[in-house]
């Protein structure tokens, strides 16, 4: 929740806070809401929003909390106030349900639709909610090609090179003095790059997770990790102090 | 009352039980007649009696005899309900009476059926008990709870005359207290005639558990009868007197193993009890290192694998064992053989849990039981003589039962959901019967249904998911069947933390892992989150490699140094009791107590008075000094580490605002440390602030909120909460959640929970719940409120003696809040270094 806080900050110095980096020789700016900003092409790149979370609990019988798709969209509003995004590209998972979208309350729908103004908008479909939205603005898609980048859901085993994916949320846990402090990262090594998740009530996997193991060139791996209001970078070998 | 009166009672002995008696050469005793008669006349009771006083067949007598009266009911008759419930807090405890009543019933011939019924019972025998129950039930709570939510409860119950509660001492005082007081209060609808007996030791409060016996109405206040049975012979008890220097601080007691072990050597069989699982693994090992006549000695914790905690236990029965480390898990009354000896390492923390746990030596009231304190530090040397007065004096300091709490209301109210339709009017009636919840507003029950209903958010947006509804007769029912399926498989109120399991492997020569070998048990997964692979660790008395994390496994292989990088890992740590900590206050404030400490505490304690000042009983001694570069504030009020950790958060927070840039702070059972970068003695004698400012009871006001709201541990409380209140499930039909999934999605609707809806009825129940524990606010407050006026400041050159043992704890604490962000910082600078082209160090 530190980022539905630092949502309502007005940054003076967004350079000190976010870090730049750069994926397949494409310049990107990882954002501490943590969405990825290309300047470039004026595209911005958001994943695992997971919105209805909890509408998608609440109709299996867990009474979740009715609020986070109105945190997740709070924030999302700050980050495309920040950039001013030609091109806003969602890369997955957007409802956390397949009826996520159909059921979704119209004072949620009327929201997208305000943000989604003058500007192209892409879902990439993810394993949450294949089949695309539903009475939303923009497109679906299976994956997007564009500027030399690929942005799908899941990871491709085959092509790293200049893929920007999301589907794991990734998180890298720092350990000092015998203390860790785990926190959402953007992890890149520079070919490719996975987004952390978005949404506000998601969860994370740790870059150890044997379901990272063959997506990074370790050496060069970065995490971008998620602070209270700033991005700190640490090298995948530095994590462990 | 003595033995002839008692045998007034014996005509209400049916004839097989007086001559089994008389057979064994036994003489009823006259607390088991008296609760005899008065049961059998009608009356609820709580029997009081030490251990070994023949407790559970005075519990059992009303209902064997009542039972053999009846005899045996032809085949063919109509269905006959269960007639007797047997509660206990353990399950293995529910096995192990079994066994002694099922001696008794054979040996007379009664005919009497007795069986168990626990989380272990096949579902084939379950279905069986439901259509054919027996006579006398053995359970656990959960499993009452399991029966009253079924349909066929009703029926079940109809003939129950007696509810017997073993240890009602230790099961009332809990959450799980709470909702078996829901369910009693249930089965008193069900069977209007039953009678309750509560088996209990020693308690502080008898009257507490008197009126949890019986239904409270809105207008008086009721109380079941009380029998108590006299006391044994007293123990004999000793604190270990080392020749070795006794630490200063630390929790391990490793000065002394030499003498514990010649100890155990002259004893039969030694119970040795530690806190904390931690301190049972690193006693456990220090044993064994200098155990040259290799005794067999074993190792007993909550953590280790279940099969392997089952041999320990048996091993033990058979008086196969010299000794056995434990913890709580084998304070309460199971039968080990033939103990001995009972060493405590480390302080007891509270003179009724050592009472309990001396009690585990010689089960038999004539003789008396022996034990051996043995205190890890200098201020427990003084806790252990302030427990051992207290344990002659039989001064009591038990939990006190506490007001029923929100999240297992509405587990109950789902649960009764899933019996039958209820009218709110009336469940509100029955719930408020039960002691815990009388004073319960009709207005937070309505919540409560709410909740259960669709959460009860103030955005209505799950009305056509809700989980109960409100039908057109007025009564509330399920919605599905699969609401009850989900409620039978989450029902309980013990939360675990995340855990793995621990699996052995063997490592292969170039570091592959092999398959997986024997499981040794759990560990919390946080700690886990502190080690990478190859860091050694102690676990089941064994030095560790960890070699990583596979599924929900740990794999492990075995480490070839004797000394492991990690220390161990914490379990849980009981606070100091008020009543002693008032103990030791009163102690360090009088010199004529000194004599019973030993030599070296007691120069510890004069070099103190000449230096600084010693605490007063009702005052509060501060001293402050400066060392190295920071300024520090140290605090006496000896009220347990919860209560101080909490009074370091909030003066943290009162000196940050005064401007005087604390840094940290650090808190034990007896004191607490703060530093900062201003000199404290300074600002205090200036007072800015003054100390009488800074300690003010309205830190409990608005700090207090603003502090709660974004601490950790108000997040762990919250998930506590929303398990037991059925807003996150540990379990789904058909998929098994991990306890990681659960933590982080905890976390995260606590947060959402709390920025949109911070009076939601959940967020009230967790600060009511970490108000009364985890934070001891009252006993906080209490303290501020003695202290006012009471404060006596010592401006310091250089550390004193008595502040040596808190001064070692620094950078020992765990981090949280802000100081995370700091170790984010910490490890990126390393990059940035490394960008700018500087060396990296």
């Amino acid at each position: 929740m530190q980022r539905l806080a630092l949502a309502s900050i007005d940054i003076q110095d967004f350079g000190a806070v976010s870090a730049r980096t750069v994926v397949a020789g494409v310049e990107a700016v990882c954002d501490p809401l943590g969405a990825l900003y290309l300047p470039e092409t004026r595209l911005l790149v958001v994943s695992d929003l997971h919105l209805e979370k909890g509408a998608a609990f609440a109709r299996r019988g867990m009474m979740l909390p009715p609020y986070d798709t109105l945190a997740t969209l709070k924030v999302l509003e700050a980050v495309i106030t920040r950039h001013d995004p030609a091109i806003v590209v969602s890369l997955g998972d957007n409802f956390h349900d397949r009826v996520g979208s159909a059921h979704l309350p119209d004072v949620f729908r009327s929201k997208i639709a305000e943000l989604a103004r003058g500007r192209d908008w892409i879902w990439i479909n993810g394993n949450h909610d294949p089949d695309g939205t539903v009475d939303l603005p923009g497109q679906s898609a299976d994956e997007l090609h564009y500027a030399g980048l690929a942005f799908r859901h899941e990871p491709s085993l085959i092509s790293p090179a200049g893929e920007i994916a999301g589907h794991l949320h990734p998180a890298a846990t720092v350990i000092r003095r015998e203390k860790a402090v785990r926190r959402p990262c953007f992890a890149t090594d520079g070919r490719r790059l996975l987004m952390p998740a978005f949404g506000l009530m998601t969860g994370g996997l740790d870059l150890r997770h044997k379901a990272m193991t063959g997506l990074f060139n370790r050496p060069s791996l970065v995490a971008h990790m998620l602070g209270r209001d700033r991005i700190y970078s640490v090298r995948f070998a530095n994590l462990i102090g | 009352m003595s033995i002839i009166d008692s045998a007034a009672g014996l005509h209400l002995l049916p004839s097989p039980f007086a001559d089994w008696f008389a057979a064994k050469g036994w003489q009823p005793r006259a607390h088991q007649m008296e609760l005899l008669a008065r049961a059998t006349a009608g009356e609820s009771l709580l029997l009081i009696a030490p251990t070994g006083a023949g407790k559970t067949l005075a519990g059992f007598l009303p209902a064997l005899t009542d039972l053999t009266r009846r005899g045996k009911i032809p085949p063919g008759s109509a269905f006959t309900g269960v007639h007797t419930l047997y509660i206990s807090p353990l399950k293995a405890l529910a096995v192990d009476i079994e066994r002694n009543l099922m001696k008794p019933v054979s040996d007379m011939g009664l005919p009497i059926s007795v069986e168990t019924r626990t989380g272990d019972t096949p579902q084939a025998k379950r279905q069986r008990q439901r259509l054919n129950p027996p006579d006398i039930l053995l359970t656990t709570p959960e499993q009452v709870a399991l029966l009253i939510a079924n349909g066929e409860a009703e029926r079940f119950f109809k003939d129950l005359k007696y509810v017997i509660f073993d240890e009602l001492h230790s099961l009332a005082t809990s959450k799980r207290g709470h909702l078996l007081s829901l369910g009693l209060a249930r089965l008193r609808r069900l069977a209007p005639d039953l009678r309750t007996i509560g088996l209990s030791a020693t308690v502080a409060e008898p009257m507490d558990l008197r009126r949890w016996l019986v239904a409270q109405s809105p207008d008086r206040e009721n109380h079941a009868g009380l029998v108590t049975a006299p006391g044994g012979a007293k123990p004999i008890i000793t604190i270990l007197k080392s020749e070795e220097r006794v630490p200063w601080s630390g929790h391990q007691a490793k000065y002394a193993m030499p003498e514990v072990y010649e100890a155990i050597k002259a004893h039969r069989t030694a119970l040795l009890f530690v806190n904390t699982r931690s301190q049972a693994e690193i006693l456990f090992q220090a044993l064994w290192s200098i155990n040259e006549d290799t005794l067999p000695i074993a190792l007993h914790h909550g953590s280790l694998d279940v099969g392997q905690r089952r041999k320990v236990e048996a091993a033990m029965a058979e008086n196969r064992l010299r000794a056995v480390v434990a913890t709580s898990t084998l304070d309460l009354g199971i039968d080990w053989g033939d103990v001995d000896l009972v060493i405590h390492v480390g302080a007891p923390k509270g003179a009724s849990r050592l009472a309990q746990r001396i009690g585990r030596a010689n089960h038999r009231m004539d003789e008396p039981s022996r034990a051996i304190l043995v205190p890890a530090n200098r201020f427990e040397v003084m806790e252990c003589q302030a427990a051992l007065d207290a344990n002659y004096l039989g001064a009591q300091d038990t939990p006190p039962v506490g007001e029923g709490t929100l999240d297992v209301l509405a587990q109950h109210v789902l649960g009764m959901a899933c019996a039958a339709p209820f009218d709110e009017d009336a469940l509100f009636a029955e719930v408020i019967s039960a002691s815990p919840y009388t004073r319960l507003a009709r207005e937070k029950f309505g919540r409560i249904v709410q909740f259960v209903a669709t959460g009860g958010y103030a955005l209505k947006t799950y009305e056509r998911y809700a989980r109960i509804r409100k039908t057109i007769d007025g009564l509330w029912r399920i919605s599905n069947p699969q609401v009850a399926q989900q409620y039978r498989l989450n029902l309980g109120t013990i939360v675990e933390m995340p855990m793995l399991n621990v699996r052995m492997v063997k490592r292969g020569a170039r570091g592959a892992v092999g398959r997986g070998g024997a499981s040794l048990g759990k560990v919390e997964e946080y700690f886990l989150e502190m080690l990478a692979p190859g860091d050694t660790f102690l676990f089941s008395g064994k030095v560790l490699r960890f070699e990583g994390i596979r599924e929900n496994e740990c794999l492990v292989s075995q480490a070839f140094s004797l000394d492991p990088k990690v220390p161990a890992y914490a379990g849980g740590k009981f606070p100091l009791s008020t009543y002693l900590a008032d103990q030791v206050r009163s102690m360090l404030d009088d010199p004529q107590r000194w004599g019973a400490l030993p030599e070296q505490v007691r120069d510890w304690l004069a070099l103190q008075r000449d230096v600084s000042a010693l605490p007063k009983r009702d005052e509060l001694l501060i001293e402050t000094f400066p060392r190295g570069s920071r300024h520090y504030m140290v605090a006496y009020p000896f009220e347990g580490r919860l209560a101080h950790q909490t009074l370091g958060m909030l003066l943290t927070r009162r000196l940050e605002r005064a401007g005087r840039r604390p840094l940290g702070f650090v808190a034990t059972d007896y004191s607490l440390a703060v530093w900062a970068l201003d000199d404290l003695g300074y600002s205090f004698a200036v007072e800015r602030p003054s100390l009488e400012n800074l300690f003010d009871e309205d830190m409990l006001g608005d700090d207090l909120e603003a502090w709660l709201d974004e601490s950790f541990m108000l997040k762990r409380t919250f998930r506590n909460c929303a398990v037991i209140a059925g807003l996150i499930e540990q379990r789904h039909p058909g998929k098994e959640k991990t306890g990681r999934q659960v933590t982080v999605s905890a976390d995260l609707i606590y947060d959402v929970l709390r920025s949109h809806e911070p009076d939601h009825i959940l967020l009230e129940a967790t600060r009511n719940d970490a108000a009364a524990g985890l934070l001891d606010i009252q006993r906080l407050g209490d303290m501020l409120m003695r202290i006012k006026g009471h404060i006596t400041h010592r401006r310091l050159d250089r550390i004193s003696p008595l502040a040596v043992p808190i001064m070692l704890e620094i950078g020992k604490e765990p981090v949280a809040g802000e100081a995370q962000d700091s170790l984010l910082a910490e490890a990126a600078d390393d990059l940035i270094a490394e960008a700018m082209g500087e060396t990296q160090i």
